[in-house]
Order: C-alpha cells, then structure tokens, then sequence
C-alpha cells in the first residue's frame, strides 16, 4: 500500500504534469512561427492562376480557419486543442491538403519504427554485452576495441552519416543514395520489394548501428568497471562466490541501471530520433515528413507528431520509474 | 604552486589520450588564434582564384566562391570554440544549481525542478531548436544568443545526473557522519557533495562543448543557426554540401571541414575522458595498477 501511496501517486502527478506541459508547450511554439499558413494556401491557389473575388476570399479564410482549429481567441483555440487531441483527430494536413494528419502519420510511422526499434534495440543489447565483457576482463586484445570506439564514440551523428553516406554511396557506389525503396515501386509483400527495402535501409541503419554501440559500449564498459572495484563485489569474491555469479548477479545487476534508462528514454525518441537520419538518406519516415511540415508551416502536422513524441516520450520515463526499484536495490525513494 | 601545476600535467600526460588531445587543442588553438593575421577578409567572395588545389600559396587549396580555405578554417574553428564555450559555462551553472538542490532537498522542491527539467527534455529539442531559430532567426544569428538558446536545451539531463548521484551520496555513510557531527547543509554540499560531483561537471563540460558545436553543425545543415556567410565549421560544411563540392571535384573545400570536426570531437572527448579518470581517484588507482 505504502508503494502506491508514497511512490506510486506522486509519478502519476508527475507524469501528467509534465505531459501537460509539455502539450501546452506545443500548441504554443508553432503558432510563434512566422509563416501564415492560411495567406500561404491562398496564395498557393492564386499562383495557380485562380482568381478569388474579395467577399469569397473572406469566406474562404472562414472556412481554413475552421478547419485548421485557427478560429477564435487564443483561449478558445487551446480548447479546441485539447479536443482534438481526446478524439485522436487532428484536422486535414495542410501541405497535403485532403489528407488527414493522422493518416500521414499513419504511413510515415512503419518506416521509422521499423528502422530505429531494430537498430535501437539490437545496438544495446550488443554493447550490453561486449561492453560488461571488455569491461570486465581486461585483455591486451581488447584495448583495441576500446580505441576504436574511443574514436568513433565522439563524432556526431550527422558527421557520421555524412561520411557513410560520401563513402558508401558516391566514392564505393554499393547503397543507394536516397529513399527507403526503389522509385516509383509500390508496397507489396514479394521478395524483390523486400529486398529493394532492405538495401535502402542498410546504409541508414548502419550508421544507427555504429553510432548507438559506441555510445552505449562505452557506458556500460566505464560501468562495469567502477562496480567492478566496489566492496560487495570483494566481498562476493572472497566469499567464494563463482565467478560467473559475482559477473552476473553482482556486477551487472548494478550496472544494468543506467542502461535501462538509456534504453528507456531512446525508445521515448523513437518517434522524432531519427530526423538527422533521415533527412540526410531521405528516408521517407516521420522524421522526413517532420520536416518538410516545418518548412511549410503545416500545424496541424507538425502538432500531430509533436504530440505522439512527447506522450512516447513521457511515458517511457514513467514507465521507468516505475520499474528503477525492482532493478536497483540501493536507491529509495521518499 | 607552479610545482603542482607541472605536477599535474606530469601525471595528465601519462595518459595516452590526454596527450593526443592536447596536442590537437594547442593545434587548434594556435589555427583560431591565427585568424587575427588573416591576409582576408572572411566575409569577402572572389578575393582569390578559385577551385585551386592545395598548393603552397593556399595550404588547403581555395573554394569555389573565391576564398582561401585554410584562413576561412581559422575563423571557423575560434567561431565554433566561442559558441561551444557560450553553451558549456551558461548550461554548467543551471545544471549545477539545480542538480544539487533537488537532489540534497529531495521533497516538493525535487518534484517541482525535475517537472522542469523533464518538461525540456521530453521536448524533442532538435525540432523545437529548429522551430525556435526559424522564429527567432535575427536573433539566433549571434554567437552568444545561439549560445545562450544551446544552453537552454542542455542542461536537463545533466542536471537529472547530477541529482541521481546526490541522490545515492546522501544515503552514504559519510554524509550520515557529517550530519550527525553537526555540519551545516552549505557546508555538507560544499564539502561532502560537489567534489564527487565535480568530475561530473568538469567532464559534462567539455561533453557539452561537443554537443554544441555538433549542433550547431546540424542546424546549419537545415540552413538555421549561425548566418551562413560567417565562418563556422556547420556553415563551411554545409556551404561545400550545398555547392556540390563532392560533384565539382573540389575535394579538399569538403574534407577540410569534416576532418576538422573530427579532430575537434575526438580531442574533446579525450580530454573529458582523461581528465574524469584523473579526478575521479578509484579510476585513478585502476591505472596506475594499485589494488584496494
């Protein structure tokens, strides 16, 4: 009981306080931009050659008003927000015009948790392990590993990807350079479509791959070492506890912590991660369309998908917080 | 005083990558310091030939736009260092503060600064970067106010470390000691808690300096940030990107700044590295091969 009470309410509180403002923080920062999407529609008709007499022009501004949840004092627009967030709609796109924004969401979404739940989860559970390994163990072999990392570890992702992306595509022309399938092919489920998919993710998720490993390895070797020379862990030891025990139970139960926070909170990112990385191969997921939405000012689109990053997000710590106790024995809470 | 300073450095340069890193720091250093000498004007196109290789007169060839790329780089490196350094000490102090606070007092307090701070981070802050530079675009065109929008974003999960170590150093038992022999809490925080904290925040420091010119890499990329005609390395790399650099055979106008950027992230990650082991005495110990 006590948990529930001293433990369990106060995250909840936490959790949809910083939920709420968060959202309010999102339904604030795109309406600061400044572009004028509804002047930008018109003038996107007019460039058409249409011409729009002024009464209609009115009308028209009315109307995308309306449909945009632009209508009315601020105070009523928040409103408006809040539901359509409940009811999960989120009005019509406006840089695609009919389409609505959930619907774009919905196709950009698979391409993006495809890439990065793989490249995510595969790069921790492979640092998890070679990292306690190297960390542990202290070999002559292993120290080049650890230069290695050392050297790719500090390079940002964007360099990174770069680089892959001169070497891999334009010098040595094995990937290609851009999209996430072959042009002009539609989704189906036959081998050569998967294969031309595989091929365009290749490239993208190797450099995810590096990048989160040397990241992660690093950690968790660093970890592994500092628990490594603790006292419960001499102690295990002189105890006469088996060595594959003292690793398991002693050291890596310790240093698994900051881990399952790392692994936690890039799971939260999932949703928006990967913009560098899919700008720069033009991967047509969330993190493309998130972009090309804030170069055309689209709301609702960008609100749409600013909305699923934060709940993803906050959620994911929740969700850790809950579970920190039952890894870590040491830390209580008040 | 001088004696411990050789001292220290005598016992830093044991250390392999502390030695690299400072050799490339000085290198650095030395390239930012020479932009003072520059025979021209970094704003300036067509001052020169372009698309000439390296040669002697051009140590690193010339650009397509009629600059020298080697003195362009200089004004680059001191530009990124000032931006990374603008961010580091601004987001140090907030993380700091409040890291501590929240964590030593724990209570509402805690719950109300970690609120904030979860808030910023829950915030994808590349998007809201880009959002808010694409606003504020006048603004964010200085270095110290890119500085200062950098730093906003930097120092929640710095802080949140910070605070999770204070949070397991006030149940040790030399906190319980200084407690219980009557020591003030300034004193307790001052004394007990910041220098385990404080190879944190040194090495946060540097970790930040990185993150800041790698973002600020990134943002020019989107064409955001820095006025992409004043020398950065985000602007020199996005300007060759942008020029078709790679398709003019202009190769070293797009490896210079790139290699550059690497030098500069290997070198502050080594230092921070380096540095955290020689504070941070059990990791000390390990190196030089003395057991408990």
């Amino acid at each position: 009981m006590s948990f529930i009470k001293g433990y369990l309410i106060p995250r909840l509180i936490q959790y949809f306080v910083v939920t709420f403002l968060g959202l309010t923080a999102i339904f604030i920062l795109p309406r600061l931009l400044p572009v004028d999407p509804i002047k930008q529609q018109l003038e996107q008709y007019q460039s058409f050659g249409v011409y729009i007499p002024p009464e209609q022009q009115e009308e028209m501004i009315k109307t995308l008003k309306q449909l945009y949840g632009l209508e009315g004092t601020l105070w009523e627009q928040y409103m408006n927000f809040w539901e359509r967030l409940f009811s999960g709609n989120f009005g019509p796109s406006f840089s695609r015009y009919p389409i609505p924004v959930t619907q774009v969401i919905a196709q950009a979404l698979p391409w993006t948790i495809g890439l990065l739940s793989i490249t995510t989860l595969l790069s921790w559970i492979i640092a998890v392990i070679v990292g306690s390994i190297v960390g542990y163990h202290r070999k002559r072999w292993m120290e080049a590993i650890d230069v290695i990392v050392m050297i790719i570890r500090p390079i940002p992702y964007y360099v990174m990807a770069l680089i892959c992306l001169i070497l891999f595509a334009y010098i040595f022309p094995i990937f290609p350079l851009s999209g996430g399938m072959g042009i002009g092919r539609k989704l189906s489920f036959n081998l050569e479509t998967i294969i031309s998919i595989m091929r365009h993710g290749i490239l993208p998720a190797f450099t995810l791959l590096i990048v989160g490993i040397a990241w992660q390895f690093q950690s968790m070797k660093l970890i592994v070492q500092a628990v490594r020379a603790d006292d419960h862990v001499w102690y295990a030891k002189t105890a006469g506890v088996e060595e594959k025990k003292v690793v398991r139970n002693h050291i890596m139960r310790n240093a698994m912590l900051p881990m399952i926070t790392q692994l936690g909170l890039q799971f939260g990112t999932i949703f928006t991660g990967a913009l560098i990385t899919e700008m720069v191969f033009a991967y047509p997921g969330i993190g493309w369309i998130l972009y090309d939405a804030i170069m055309k000012a689209d709301y609702n689109l960008i609100m749409g998908i600013m909305c699923i990053s934060v709940l993803a997000i906050t959620t994911s710590i929740f969700i850790l917080d809950l579970i920190y106790p039952f890894f870590d024995p040491r830390v209580r809470y008040r | 005083m001088l004696r411990r300073i050789i001292s220290l450095f005598k016992d830093l340069f044991e250390d392999y990558r502390f030695t690299v890193a400072f050799i490339i720091f000085s290198f650095l250093f030395v390239l930012s310091l020479l932009s003072c000498i520059s025979p021209y004007d970094p704003l300036r196109l067509y001052q020169v030939p372009r698309g000439l290789p390296p040669s002697l007169n051009h140590p690193l060839g010339t650009n397509w736009l009629g600059q020298d790329v080697f003195w362009r780089l200089t004004f680059a490196v001191k530009n990124s260092l000032i931006i990374a350094i603008v961010t580091a000490v601004f987001s140090r102090v907030i993380a700091v503060l409040l890291g501590i606070i929240s964590g030593y007092k724990g209570g509402w307090l805690d719950r109300v600064l970690m609120a904030i701070g979860d808030t910023t981070m829950v915030l994808p802050s590349l998007i809201i970067l880009i959002i808010i530079s694409m606003v504020l675009k006048d603004w964010a065109r200085s270095f110290f106010n890119l500085g200062l929008l950098l730093a906003f974003f930097s120092w929640a999960w710095d802080a949140r470390v910070i605070r999770s170590q204070v949070l397991s150093l006030r149940e040790r038992d030399f906190t319980f000691v200084a407690i219980l022999s009557g020591m003030s809490t300034i004193k307790i925080v001052w004394k007990q808690l910041l220098p385990h904290v404080l190879p944190v925040v040194f090495t946060t420091f540097i970790n930040n300096m990185a993150w800041a010119i790698g973002m600020e890499i990134t943002l020019a990329y989107l064409g955001l940030g820095i006025d992409p005609t004043i020398p950065t390395i985000g602007t020199m790399l996005q300007t060759a990107i942008y020029r078709q650099a790679l398709f003019l055979g202009l190769w070293w106008w797009l490896a210079t700044p790139i290699i550059t950027a690497i030098l500069i992230f290997i070198a502050l990650y080594w230092l921070s590295v380096s540095i955290s082991e020689y504070l941070d005495p059990r990791a000390r110990f390990q190196r030089i091969g003395t057991k408990r």
